[in-house]
């Protein structure tokens, strides 16, 4: 499972100019549920009930990473200023690579703006490891917008761990929403 | 900001072993010791004079009440209800009538005069075996009257330690986070206080973000996390003096710091590009030594007593797990097997046990298991709670415990919550503000 992450993070730096096709990970499979539903059916039956029982409530989260925009905001029009994480996890969603394209176009576009990735992680996690677990989410970001064309330099990664969540609830839906890497204009 | 203290201690009489009460310790509060705290004697004067000082009306009371509420929050002692003491003060000190103890079950007794010499407080007491009628012990005090708390604190945990066998822990202190304001925006500063919840103090001001502060074995520096100037380093605080100064300033995170056991050291997590790796830095020296390499999380580490190991925490097999490791970094095994995910290890002082906080289906764990993973028992469940720190006698663990909020995110709250070893006397620690991060210092006298 480690050695996914790392071939995936391998990977996405060699892949960076190519057409990215779908990433052979575990864990991108289980963001797409009809797939996750074909391999593991009996298994996953009740999870994919209680899955969909949540998105029937919200209707913002795909799996338990949050699809919803309530909290985000726009660095400029059309460029989300974050991405959303699975529970313990740092690979970057479909969705999310596309809104870290949209942000790499504008830093390029900009090439005078710095920015800071605000790291973070939901509650339920002890604060140390969450730290750590803020800090590897930032820098799936940080990787993925250097790959098109935004220099390190121009990057600062900071983690909160679970520090400074932007929904104080106590459910799933909260979590996922804390569970997220924030582009900062930092000037 | 330790205030300068020494106390004299004279044992004026060789202590007679008898040792017909004991108590074990191992058994949990199933069956408190029920014994008598006698409030102590202090004559008109010195009750004046203290009076005057401390603006207490009558000390020798005070400082009975604090040796009484030690040994009750201990779990161990039972100490009766002082109205239905038969026998004076002034004269239970010179000569209990053991009878009279006997008849309201005390099994055990502490006698005890306060007298004002020459501007200090000398408090001499004495522990009595009741049904066997002899003096266990006596010992006499004597330091400035501000100190008055902490001659309470350190009589409990003389007659701790003579009825257990095992060295005490009530004059300790606690060093945790104060935290005010709402969830999203926590303010968070250093907060100091005694074990019992007194003297407490604030350290920082709440200007930036500070997390998971350690003493050193000395009790007089404290290590800790701080979000200065939006750079999360580890700095080092001096108690003493408030001098603050930066020591994991590497080109990125550092976080998650201890001591080394002999206080040389501090040890922490350094995080870059996407991996937490372990370091120490000698605080002599300087010198940075890296102990872990691998791409996965490494965080929480926390050294054995005799400082040749090293438990940490690490994500290397996919999921955070508790790891152990020769203090060069070698020989790394992973201990925990159990089902969920294991955080936080903390070597106990005794060297036998590793504390930890466990996450499984939805509720958080302290627990504990052997150095090589075996035996783990969990000792309380919660919605959340995590971070365990030992008493110095490894009998107790302090943690922090948050709630669950409703549906509109309210009712969040954090508190400072202790367990004895045994899983039972699970107590909430009082705090001024809502409180997490606690660590216990070592024993302030010996």
């Amino acid at each position: 499972m480690r050695l996914n992450k790392i071939l995936k993070n391998a990977l996405l730096v060699i892949s960076a100019g190519i057409i990215l096709t779908a990433c052979a990970t575990k864990k991108e499979v289980a963001v797409e549920a009809p797939k996750k539903e074909e391999t593991k059916k009996e298994e996953t039956k009740k999870e994919k009930e209680e899955v969909t029982k949540i998105e029937k409530i919200a209707g913002q989260m795909q799996g338990d990473v949050y699809i919803g925009t309530d909290t985000v905001k726009y660095l400029a029009d059309g460029v989300a200023d974050r991405v959303f994480f699975a529970t313990n996890e740092s690979i970057l969603t479909t969705a999310s690579r596309e809104t870290l394209r949209a942000q790499a176009a504008w830093l390029r576009a900009n090439s005078n703006i710095t920015v800071v990735l605000e790291g973070h992680a939901d509650e339920r996690g002890t604060r140390e490891y969450n730290l750590a677990l803020g800090e590897r989410r930032a820098n799936a970001a940080k990787d993925y917008l250097m790959t098109y064309g935004v220099s390190s330099d121009r990057i600062t990664v900071i983690s909160y761990g679970k520090e400074r969540p932007v929904d104080s609830g106590s459910n799933p839906l909260a979590w996922s929403k804390n569970r997220r890497s924030v582009t900062v204009k930092a000037n | 900001m330790i205030k300068k203290f020494i106390i004299l201690i004279f044992i004026f009489v060789p202590i007679k072993a008898l040792a017909l009460i004991e108590v074990d310790i191992t058994r949990g509060n199933l069956n408190p010791l029920p014994l008598a705290v006698s409030p102590l004697s202090i004559d008109e004067t010195s009750r004046k004079n203290f009076e005057q000082i401390l603006d207490k009306e009558n000390i020798g009371s005070e400082i009975s009440l604090i040796v009484e509420n030690n040994l009750r929050t201990s779990g161990l002692f039972n100490p009766l209800d002082k109205k239905a003491f038969l026998q004076a003060p002034d004269i239970a000190n010179l000569k209990p009538r053991f009878e009279d103890w006997n008849l309201i079950k005390a099994q055990a007794l502490i006698t005890g005069k306060v007298n004002y010499i020459k501007d200090k407080l000398r408090v001499e007491f004495r522990l009595w075996d009741v049904l066997a009628g002899k003096e266990m012990m006596a010992l006499a005090f004597t330091t400035v009257p501000t100190n008055w708390r902490r001659v309470g604190h350190i009589i409990s945990d003389k007659v701790y330690e003579r009825l257990t066998g095992e060295k005490g822990y009530f004059d300790t202190r606690i060093i945790y986070v104060a935290e005010e304001g709402p969830k999203t925006q926590r303010i968070k500063k250093l907060a100091i206080m005694d074990q019992d919840g007194a003297n407490n103090k604030f350290l920082t001001l709440g200007n930036e973000l500070v997390l998971t502060p350690r003493f050193n074995p000395a009790s007089q520096m404290v290590t800790y996390l701080s979000y200065f100037k939006n750079m999360p380093r580890v700095y080092l605080l001096d108690i003493e003096t408030g001098t603050q100064e930066v020591v994991g300033d590497f080109p990125g995170m550092t976080f998650a710091p201890r001591f080394s056991p002999d206080g040389k050291k501090i040890i922490m997590s350094f995080a870059k590009d996407g991996k937490s790796d372990i370091y120490t830095m000698n605080l002599e020296t300087r010198l940075v030594e890296r102990i872990t390499n691998h791409p996965s999380i490494d965080t929480s580490p926390s050294y054995s007593p005799d400082g040749k190991y090293i438990t940490f925490n690490s994500d290397r097999s996919g999921y955070q797990q508790i790891y152990v490791m020769k203090n060069d970094g070698s020989d790394v095994k992973r201990i925990s097997f159990g089902n969920g995910l294991y955080g936080t290890p903390v070597w106990s002082p005794r060297g036998d046990l590793i504390a930890f906080t466990k996450l499984h289906k939805g509720k958080f764990y302290i627990g504990v298991m052997r150095t090589d993973g075996t035996g783990e028992r969990l000792l309380t469940e919660n919605y959340y709670q995590e971070a365990p720190s030992w008493s110095p006698n490894g009998r107790v663990l302090i943690f922090y415990r948050e709630t669950k909020t409703n549906s509109k995110g309210e009712g969040f709250s954090a508190k400072l919550w202790s367990i004895d070893l045994t899983g039972y006397n699970e107590r909430l620690i009082k705090t001024e503000t809502d409180a997490s991060d606690p660590s216990w210092s070592s024993l302030l006298s010996n």
